[in-house]
């Protein structure tokens, strides 16, 4: 197969994940009012488990290091939201209970694209947990990244 | 070589335009499976560019060396889309590019369940020299890799290959069932295929500091595949299956390596193929490419 033809296949594929990208942030409406309200759907037996690494002290660190690997690029840095995800400093995510926080991550919001995060194993997932509360509330800025959303 | 040369080169250079053009590597956490899927997709907006070699075995003839790269891209968080270039060096023979896939994985649960599954549906347009062995469909046998590259190309394979993929994470563990079924697009009748995989990270608790060593980042499994014939006459017989373990190794920096040596359970198998890839996770991809069409939105 000659060069050109491999270069246009290429170029066909650049052009098509680029129609697909403009898509997908096309579809990016403002949905202000619903981001945070997966939370509550959470079922009750999801709702009200116990984070079992609460009592250990590394959980929050190793949290922070799994956030900055999986979570930053989307959520932002402190967390504070970004163009593609909201805060997850909101007193909404901060008043959830860590048994409602572990089940959006396992389960995602996948409609709304957060991907599912059932892969990461569960002690891990509980570590995010840690991290995320361990942050604690930051009312302006979740109402700030909201606003963009 | 030329045209592994050219593949190569076109798959550097769009890693090195990507790594150049701003875009963020993330970590990906990919399983350790070549042939089998599970119903983890790839992150919305982010693109995995991939490079993966089967060495193979052959008897009666000279070993081989097929490769191909793999473009894969998170459309939604439910939808997944992949474009391969495939590619193969029989040894004494040549080197031939064999064609191109075009794969694409949907999600039609929203949450996560028992069993979760995938609807998986690809075009391949391959011709006959294509050794990469990414599945074993109907009665695929080691004898069918003996024709010379030159007679093998000549004949053009169109197909549609449609999977269903079962998987569960259980424990930590993962757990996939994939059934295939293969139609060529010409007057051939179906023809099926499965694999089966299980995996489990070495180590569950993240680590307090980032590291490329950690055992988190290891993930082990197993893998069988093979035919299930055709729609004439099916089931496990006049076909081959493979066992083989896997390990991938997930690097922070947002690479992935991956091996996997496979063993044939049966006569009509290759008797070993070493597989083996790295890949490249690059975070907002479909963002930074919307950006470049639409402009600044302040």
């Amino acid at each position: 197969m000659r060069i050109g033809t491999l270069a246009g296949i290429t170029g066909l594929l650049f052009a098509g994940l680029a129609v697909l990208g403009a898509v997908s942030a096309k579809t990016e409406t403002p949905e202000q009012e619903s981001v945070y309200a997966e939370l509550s759907k959470a079922p009750e037996k999801y709702r009200n488990r116990v984070n079992p690494l609460a009592n250990d002290p590394d959980a929050a660190a190793a949290g922070r290091v799994l956030f900055e690997e999986h979570c930053e690029d989307c959520h932002g840095q402190q967390a504070t939201g970004g163009k593609k995800a909201p805060s997850l400093r909101a007193k909404e995510v901060q008043e959830a209970t860590p048994g409602t926080i572990f089940w959006i991550l396992t389960n995602g919001v996948v409609r709304k694209k957060m991907p599912v995060w059932s892969k990461l194993p569960e002690p891990q997932r509980w570590q995010l947990v840690s991290y995320i509360k361990s942050l604690g509330p930051l009312e302006a800025a979740g109402n700030k990244s909201a606003e963009k959303r | 070589m030329k045209t592994f040369g050219r593949l190569s080169f076109l798959l550097l250079a769009t890693v090195a335009f990507l790594s150049l053009s701003g875009v963020q590597p993330t970590q990906a956490q990919e399983n350790p499976y070549f042939v089998a899927y599970d119903h983890n997709l790839e992150e919305p907006g982010n693109l995995e560019v991939e490079y993966f070699s089967t060495f193979g075995t052959q008897r009666g003839g000279p070993n081989f060396h097929g490769f191909w790269s793999e473009f894969e891209y998170g459309a939604t968080a439910w939808w997944t889309t992949e474009f391969y270039l495939d590619g193969q060096t029989t040894f004494g023979d040549s080197t031939v590019f064999t064609g191109f896939r075009w794969e694409n994985r949907v999600r039609p649960l929203n949450k996560e369940h028992w069993i979760n599954p995938v609807l998986y549906m690809e075009f391949e347009d391959i011709n006959g020299a294509d050794k990469i062995l990414k599945e074993v469909e109907g009665h695929d046998v080691e004898s069918d890799f003996l024709a010379p590259n030159a007679e093998a190309r000549r004949e053009r394979n169109r197909e549609m290959e449609l999977k269903l993929i079962l998987s569960s994470n259980y424990k930590d563990w993962n757990f996939t069932e994939n059934t295939l079924a293969v139609k060529n697009l010409s007057n051939d009748p179906w023809e099926f295929g499965y694999a089966l995989g299980a995996s489990r990270p070495l180590a569950v608790k993240g680590a307090t500091r980032k590291c490329n060593l950690c055992l988190q980042h290891f993930i082990a499994g197993v893998e069988m595949y093979g035919g299930l014939g055709d729609r004439y006459s099916f089931g496990l017989h006049h076909t081959s299956h493979y066992v083989a373990p896997a390990l991938a190794w997930n690097l922070p920096s947002g690479w992935t390596f991956k091996i996997e040596p496979s063993f044939g359970l049966n006569d009509m198998s290759h008797q070993f193929l070493l597989r083996w890839g790295a890949s490249y996770e690059i975070s907002g991809f479909g963002r930074k490419v919307a950006d470049l069409f639409r402009g600044k939105q302040e």
